[in-house]
């Protein structure tokens, strides 16, 4: 038997099954999802955190885009647009361009290390709902799929006038935008509060 | 249908917003926390309508400027050039890009106007009430929360543009004030939609009375 759940959706309370197999719940009412069960998913979720901290750190510290006219050259990375708006008196714009692109999923991988890492060794980490809290909250912030499109549009904006020239950080960065969405649906939430629960 | 449905809130329950764990409601007005993650405990989010008309109104009001000033201004060889976000998906379509023209159109105008009339029909409902189509409003709730960050684009655009093209006299783009109003209906629709409680569409004159 599983516990009894309301759904976050409709509020409505249903029997959450006790899924052995990976799979998914859906609610019977709105049809919200309501648990994925996901095969080693504490161990995958680290996995991928790793390789993900390792392709932003590639992805800050490489030329990204470099924009080519007549003898001219312009070698730009990741920061140079945030720091571009910032000196054009566009705080605002390059504070949001910051916390989309860089800050939110640095912190979403950060706090999914805090989570994991200790997990895969069988201990609890300090503070656990909090950081799972600032995690839930920072999702809806992390939007580097969002800038993938950006950059699409802007390389196509720009082919006409001059010549573009993709660096080492942009295929990371690509790769990158994989990683995190894999690394959001691979974190089974009710198995870390189950552990939660039952750490004593 | 939702006589004999039990819902946390006809039960007495209340569902932790973080962890999902059931837990039986106290008193009428005291302060509850999570015994298992320690969340402040809400049956509802905390005056979810009226919170989400004042976000949608503002998001509403920064959408004309957003749309009628310019985001960007190019200046080449000495000439400058405003764009706003229309202008710019007209130049698209007149050069042969329609593809990329309609992703910005849809991106940057169409999403956000849905967005907000999605959000404000959702209120209208919501307050009256209704058990209409519950669970195609649900849906409708769904979309709006997934699909809103995709206005961001137009703003990435202009960051890469700002950093690509500085080449002194040649060519030169900078961000206008149209780029700010814009962000900021993307970022209070994106607040808007999350403090919409889609609880309440279930909330119906019938469950209620139970």
């Amino acid at each position: 038997m599983g516990s009894l759940i309301a759904c976050h959706d409709c509020d409505l309370i249903q029997r959450l099954p006790h899924l052995t197999e990976p799979g998914t719940v859906q609610c019977i009412r709105c049809g919200a999802v309501l648990h994925q069960k996901k095969r080693n998913s504490i161990e995958r979720t680290l996995s991928l955190t790793l390789a993900g901290l390792v392709l932003f750190g590639l992805a800050n510290s490489f030329p990204f885009l470099a924009f080519k006219l007549e003898a001219q050259v312009r070698q730009t990375t990741l920061l140079t647009g945030i720091q571009e708006l910032y000196a054009q008196g566009m705080p605002e714009l390059s504070i949001i361009v910051l916390l989309t692109t860089v800050l939110a999923p640095l912190a979403q991988m950060l706090c999914m290390l805090y989570i994991v890492l200790p997990l895969t060794f069988k201990r609890i980490p300090l503070a656990l709902p909090h950081v799972f809290r600032l995690l839930r909250r920072l999702q809806p912030w992390s939007m580097m799929e969002v800038f993938m499109v950006g950059i699409l549009v802007s390389v196509v904006k720009l082919s006409k006038m001059a010549k573009i020239v993709p660096g080492i950080a942009l295929f990371s960065f690509l790769a990158l935008i994989f990683i995190l969405a894999a690394l959001t649906a691979s974190l089974d939430s009710h198995l870390i509060w189950e552990k939660w629960e039952n750490r004593r | 249908m939702s006589h004999d449905l039990k819902t946390a809130r006809n039960q007495g329950f209340i569902s932790c917003h973080t962890c999902h764990l059931l837990c039986r409601k106290a008193g009428t007005d005291a302060i509850m926390i999570c015994p298992r993650c320690g969340s402040r405990l809400h049956q509802r989010k905390p005056n979810s309508t009226k919170r989400t008309w004042a976000l949608v109104l503002a998001a509403f009001i920064f959408y004309i400027p957003a749309n009628v000033l310019p985001i960007t201004t190019v200046t080449s060889l000495g000439i400058a050039q405003s764009d706003t976000i229309m202008s710019g998906v007209l130049y698209f379509i007149k050069t042969g890009m329609w593809p990329i023209a309609l992703v910005i159109f849809v991106a940057s105008i169409f999403v956000p106007l849905i967005k907000l009339l999605i959000l404000g029909f959702l209120l209208i409902t919501v307050q009256r009430k209704s058990s209409w189509r519950q669970k195609d409003r649900t849906r409708l709730y769904r979309i709006t929360e997934v699909v809103g960050r995709w206005s961001m684009v137009d703003i990435f655009v202009v960051t890469i543009l700002v950093a690509l093209v500085k080449l002194g006299a040649l060519a030169s783009i900078q961000a206008q004030a149209g780029a700010i109003f814009f962000c900021a209906v993307v970022v209070i629709t994106l607040f808007a939609a999350m403090s919409f409680d889609p609880r309440l569409i279930w909330d119906t004159k019938e469950s209620l009375n139970e």
